[in-house]
């Protein structure tokens, strides 16, 4: 699937909300629970079940990247599932938090 | 979705008010839901506020968010002419007022004191979320207008949650953190606070009426940890104090922005808050707030160094925060080498660049001209020199107020100063420094050229010395240069 900034997905096999903060260009194999991801507001495929390899879970509000740290997910709701990039699970950001300004 | 993620993980804190009567995340997100609901039956296409800064912020931007609507608040300074034109740009608007400036507006359809909308809100039936695309306007700011005709900014849902999830970390901070909000809620920083804040966490108090000596018994009163302050106000607080460090325990930042900060000013306030981390936070209202941040250790770096171009740094706006690229262009659009002057130039997924019924101002490749002027030094520490147009253009230099003023407001008799041109036959334009004297000092204009020529190139020397007793600011602390032209070009000044 393409991605851009912006774009909310949910997890097909469990409660996983997230929106992408850095996209990846071209084609990504995004998944959550050994599934992959669809657009917030599309119906997951009947019949998935979460794959029992993939369920690390995940936590609101933390942000996911993936070994090359160029790609961003933050979790606006959590679920069971593992999130991954071409089967590879994605790591926590660590927070690097700028100064409170506003 | 900010609320949800909000109420979902710390729905019991404290979001706004003070220690011993605050509301609670999950009570915001009930009033909110009923507010939704009301705006939606009330036919109204958007929604404007006419009110002080105050917990009815919040919760009117998210409860117009929540109804799928735009949300503008408004300058109540204005005229009832000014807030009447403003009002007329609105599409089929639920005006939510102040009570004093109710009769302001009153005849138009559709409106309701604050008081009013809260308590129906929290009794209406909670409605659903409207489900907008994320290019929708969100909120309408329109801009401080210190040129002519204020025009209004529309800020996406989009640019919104990338300012803020570009900038803070989800859930942040401590249950007893509290932040202290004084700037008026047209400002983009207080709508972008209403949204930071509430992502962070962390417990929100308002003073509306700015005074010196209140907003620093708030600090100690509510055990507020952080606060962010337009420029003229930490003055008046560095004035107040005198000599003697604040007695503020529990502040641990301070942020500032909205207009150019007198280096004198800072040197003062950061001597006076010694444990006090500063953050300097530049950003224009289409750019969802913050573009770039000079922070705290970057402050002590500079305060403490012997190397002037690091020390230098404190007059700097800091480096660019993540996702924003910038770019200083000459006049003819090439970038200018690293180090030179020109107009800024910024891209990221959080500006917006479009303004309502004049539509997109970017280029083709996305770039927003900030019309400021700036440099970037090698280190990608961003220095902005001023509005393009406040530019003084004399025998054919350009001239930025800015670094003449910044010369003069450390001259021991000169406690604020405006630096502008005025039209001249001879030189196109001269150069006039209106200052305004500390308490008992007197100036003799030779001296004062002299001062500046000793620092500058002798083109940047002063033409004119004006002292007046006062200078003229918007409520934001932006200095109004066109006034200020106007005054000593007028027939009956001498």
């Amino acid at each position: 699937m393409q991605i851009k900034t912006g774009a909310r997905y949910r997890s097909q096999v469990c409660d996983t909300e997230l929106i992408v903060v850095r996209p990846l260009p071209g084609d990504v194999d995004l998944t959550c629970g050994g599934h992959p991801l669809i657009d917030l507001k599309a119906e997951p495929t009947v019949g998935l079940t979460l794959k029992q390899d993939a369920d690390a879970g995940n936590a609101l509000g933390k942000r996911y990247t993936d070994g090359d740290r160029q790609l961003e997910l933050l979790v606006t709701k959590a679920g069971r599932g593992t999130l991954a990039v071409g089967g590879q699970p994605l790591v926590v950001k660590e927070a690097k938090p700028l100064p409170a300004s506003d | 979705m900010f609320l949800d993620m909000a109420v979902s993980a710390y729905g019991r804190r404290a979001a706004l008010g003070g220690r011993s009567d605050a509301i609670s995340y999950e009570s915001l997100s009930r009033t909110v839901a009923g507010g939704a609901r009301m705006i939606g039956a009330s036919g109204a296409r958007s929604v404007a506020f006419v009110g002080v800064n105050g917990p009815a912020l919040p919760a009117l931007l998210m409860a117009s968010a929540a109804a799928g609507v735009p949300f503008s608040p408004l300058n109540y300074r204005l005229s009832a002419d000014g807030l009447n034109q403003l009002l007329a740009c609105l599409d089929a608007p639920l005006i939510v007022a102040d009570d004093v400036f109710e009769s302001v507006v009153n005849h138009h359809d559709r409106v309701m004191t604050v008081n009013a909308w809260l308590s129906a809100a929290r009794a209406a039936d909670p409605a659903p979320a409207a489900d907008l695309p994320d290019d929708e306007c969100a909120v309408l700011l329109f801009t401080s207008g210190t040129t002519g005709r204020p025009k209004a900014a529309v800020l996406r849902h989009e640019n919104l949650v990338s300012y803020v999830v570009g900038t803070v970390e989800f859930g942040a901070a401590a249950p007893e953190d509290a932040v202290l909000i004084s700037v008026p809620p047209y400002h983009v920083a207080a709508v972008g606070s209403a949204l930071t804040n509430l992502y962070a966490g962390r417990r929100m108090v308002y003073l509306p009426n700015f005074d010196p000596g209140a907003w620093l018994a708030l600090v100690a009163d509510e055990g507020v940890t952080s606060a962010m302050v337009v420029p003229t106000m930490l003055a008046r607080i560095v004035e107040h104090l005198g000599d003697a460090p604040a007695d503020v325990a529990t502040l641990r930042s301070l942020a500032y922005g909205g207009a150019r900060m007198p280096v004198t000013v800072l040197e003062r306030a950061l001597r006076l808050f010694p444990e006090v981390g500063f953050a300097n936070a530049y950003g224009l209202t289409e750019t969802s707030s913050t573009i770039a941040v000079l922070t705290p250790e970057d402050h002590r770096e500079a305060a403490g160094s012997d190397d002037p171009r690091v020390r230098a740094r404190l007059t700097s706006v800091g480096r660019l925060v993540p996702g924003v690229e910038a770019e200083v262009r000459e006049p003819d659009g090439r970038p200018a080498a690293i180090g030179d002057a020109g107009e800024l130039w910024v891209r990221g997924p959080q500006i917006s660049g479009v303004y309502q019924g004049i539509g997109s101002v970017l280029d083709a490749d996305g770039w927003f001209p900030t019309r400021d002027r700036a440099r970037i030094d090698a280190a990608g520490y961003l220095f902005v020199d001023g509005r393009a147009d406040d530019v003084i253009i004399r025998g054919g230099e350009n001239i930025a107020p800015a670094q003449i003023e910044d010369v003069l407001v450390r001259h021991p008799a000169v406690r604020d100063v405006a630096v502008v041109g005025v039209p001249d036959d001879e030189w196109g334009e001269r150069i006039v420094a209106v200052v305004v004297l500390r308490e008992g000092a007197v100036v003799d204009a030779d001296e004062v050229r002299s001062f500046v020529r000793a620092r500058l190139r002798g083109s940047h020397t002063p033409d004119d010395v004006v002292v007046c007793r006062s200078l003229p600011y918007t409520p934001t602390g932006k200095v109004l240069r066109r006034e200020i032209v106007a005054e000593l070009t007028s027939p009956a000044s001498s």
